[in-house]
């Protein structure tokens, strides 16, 4: 058995809607970049801890050391990047919300088939 | 000790109370696997965090830290940041393209019966290593907090939590797997403030004090009984060359790997994105998640370096007792008795999670649509195949675990979180991004993924070692040989396997028409359009 195409909305032209576009760009810009950064922010933590200990060794506020403050420097920034998400997301909700009121003022084009 | 026992019996008949009043709303399929998808943004980000935070992490992180200092608490950093994978990659293309399971996903543009067929599998693989390892957990657990009882044996706790974790989920289906969650995550984390605050009472409110006894803590080995001046905040005492000699730092990205992309294919953590009326909920319910898992790991700095100074590394006889012996020093038997009964609560919750997301994926999967091609749907077939499907993943995991008792609990969580980095991980990521993915690069990505990070574990020293005679048998490894995989996290190679099998598989047999309904799925996954819709009460 092999999937068919969902009858009810005409996707490929959806696609092609600018609205669609724009979101699908918006989305993309911030995360591919987002996810890049937490990769490497975190596993840089690792990597230093491997293969630098003696660094993260050094104190630097009072009693803490480098290891220590950079390890709950990485839950601020995952907190974040989770706001920063949420509130880009509100914006993508908008612009999905426009996206299919778009497809129903268009209905007798695009939907139903 | 049996103020513990009544803790954990209020526990049970709260939840059983809970299992009554959503079996009455159990009507219909949706209900039954997606809760009716009518939990909401912060009860879902609570449920979440409750099927997430295992005994593994409550009992085992603060011990690790109490031991390792340091290095312990890079686990805690790890299962945190492994949730940005989930919300800014997975929950929401998950919730608005599926139904009830992973491989809802991906039978969307591909051959639903070969990719459900493998789903399942590892699907049911996964869960099973993990609830496994959760059952030794209680056991283990029941041993050392109740040695006084002797008439409650390790095998009487597994098989209790055994047949509740099927009560639950037999009886009270999604709705009643999902309160389990909310209350245990509630109770863990009043536990764990509560411990926190006692800590930090201990040393009169003073951070300074408290570090500085960290960074200048004095104990004797524990192998060699010499007195040892230590700063606990160093790191290199698990990963570091002196302990393992030179492997631990690459065994650290390993495990960094399968944390970051092993989170985001848990099924237990992927099916409840299908409890939440529409991908928006998923989105704040795992920041919900993030906000409740992040306080916990924080705060695991209390825990575990408050154990290690106020008890010191040498009064800990094993690592996973850590927390419920400092709540037994600084809060006296009833707090001693409430952590254990949140410790059991927690092994029994996460057990729950894992049964309903097992028994969905095979009904759901394999019953309805590989046995029956996904013809005959029959919604009340389907439910009644997963009840039944939960009854022998009780039985079959109650067996497993009291034949396994002796073996590494870690290395079971490990195999299971490097299983779904290497075989769901990868196949979730290239459905909903890669064009060209197909049915064969789905199967090859699924069983290669699989088979590479079970391989890898069996050849890693968490299996094979040579032990001296004086090793007692339960903690003997079980091939008697230098391990050949030098690493005890297959994840570093066994992720760029799956990735590769996937990618490979696809180019290597395209599917024309795979890539058409790209488009669609694209479309659905970004704007939530046709998305399965909230069923009314």
């Amino acid at each position: 058995m092999t999937p068919t195409s969902s009858p009810e909305y005409d996707w490929e032209s959806l696609s092609k809607a600018p609205e669609y576009q724009s979101l699908l760009r918006s989305k993309t810009k911030f995360i591919i970049p987002a996810s890049i950064f937490f990769v490497v922010y975190y596993f840089s933590l690792l990597v230093l801890v491997g293969w630098w200990p003696e660094l993260m060794k050094v104190r630097v506020v009072s009693v803490l050391n480098l290891a220590y403050l950079f390890a709950v420097s990485e839950f601020l920034m995952a907190w974040g990047i989770a706001l920063i998400y949420v509130r880009k997301a509100a914006e993508w909700d908008r612009q999905a919300a426009s996206v299919i009121a778009h497809l129903t003022s268009n209905s007798a084009e695009v939907a139903p088939r | 000790m049996t103020s513990a026992i009544w803790m954990f019996l209020a526990f049970v008949a709260g939840t059983l109370g809970i299992t009554i009043w959503a079996a009455k709303r159990n009507t219909g399929a949706s209900a039954y696997f997606a809760a009716g998808r009518s939990i909401t943004g912060w009860q879902n980000g609570l449920a979440v965090a409750g099927d997430y935070m295992s005994a593994a992490s409550f009992l085992g992180i603060s011990g690790m830290i109490a031991l390792y200092g340091y290095d312990g608490f890079m686990y805690s950093v790890g299962w945190l940041v492994a949730y940005l994978t989930v919300l800014l990659v997975v929950a929401e293309p998950l919730r608005n393209a599926g139904k009830y399971t992973m491989a809802d996903l991906l039978a969307y543009r591909l051959s639903a019966r070969p990719v459900r067929a493998m789903a399942s599998l590892s699907t049911i693989t996964v869960s099973t290593f993990y609830m496994v390892a959760q059952m030794i957990g209680a056991g283990t657990l029941v041993k050392l907090l109740l040695k006084d009882l002797p008439w409650i044996s390790t095998e009487a706790a597994i098989i209790g939590v055994g047949v509740l974790m099927v009560v639950y989920v037999v009886f009270g289906g999604m709705l009643a797997t999902t309160w389990v969650q909310i209350i245990k995550a509630m109770l863990l984390m009043t536990g764990t403030f509560f411990l926190s605050w006692l800590v930090m009472k201990h040393f009169q409110f003073s951070f300074g004090a408290f570090f500085e006894a960290i960074t200048n803590l004095q104990y004797n080995d524990p192998k060699t009984g010499v007195e040892l001046t230590r700063n606990f905040l160093d790191p290199g005492m698990k990963f570091g060359d002196l302990a393992t000699g030179g492997f631990g730092k690459w065994d650290l990205i390993s495990l960094g790997l399968a944390l970051l992309f092993g989170t985001a294919g848990l099924p237990h953590i992927l099916v409840r994105f299908y409890t939440v009326p529409d991908a928006k909920t998923a989105r704040i319910s795992v920041v919900w998640a993030m906000v409740i898992i992040g306080t916990f790991y924080l705060l695991t700095t209390f825990l575990g370096f408050g154990a290690a100074t106020i008890l010191r590394p040498h009064n800990i006889p094993t690592d996973n007792m850590a927390a419920p012996q400092l709540a037994a020093e600084l809060g006296g038997p009833l707090f001693f008795a409430f952590i254990s009964a949140v410790a059991f609560a927690t092994i029994l919750a996460v057990v729950a999670g894992l049964t309903i997301s097992a028994s969905a994926s095979f009904a759901h999967d394999f019953y309805s649509n590989v046995l029956h091609h996904g013809k005959e749907h029959n919604p009340e077939s389907e439910v009644r195949v997963a009840r039944i499907t939960a009854f022998v993943v009780g039985g079959v995991s109650i067996f497993l675990a009291i034949q396994l008792q002796g073996v590494n609990v870690a290395f079971l969580v490990g195999l299971a979180f490097a299983v779904a980095a290497s075989a769901n991980l990868p196949v979730i990521v290239l459905s909903i991004f890669w064009r060209r993915f197909s049915t064969v690069g789905a199967v090859c990505g699924l069983g290669v993924g699989l088979l590479a990070s079970m391989v890898l574990i069996l050849l890693s020293p968490s299996i094979m070692g040579i032990d001296g005679p004086e090793v007692l048998a339960a903690k003997r490894h079980l091939i008697q040989m230098q391990p050949i995989f030098p690493l005890n996290n297959p994840g570093i190679l066994s992720i760029p396997i799956g990735f590769l099998a996937a990618i490979l598989g696809s180019l290597l047999r395209p599917e024309p028409n795979a890539e058409a309904m790209f488009t669609e799925l694209q479309v659905r996954a970004h704007t939530g359009l046709g998305a399965e819709k909230a069923t009314s009460h």
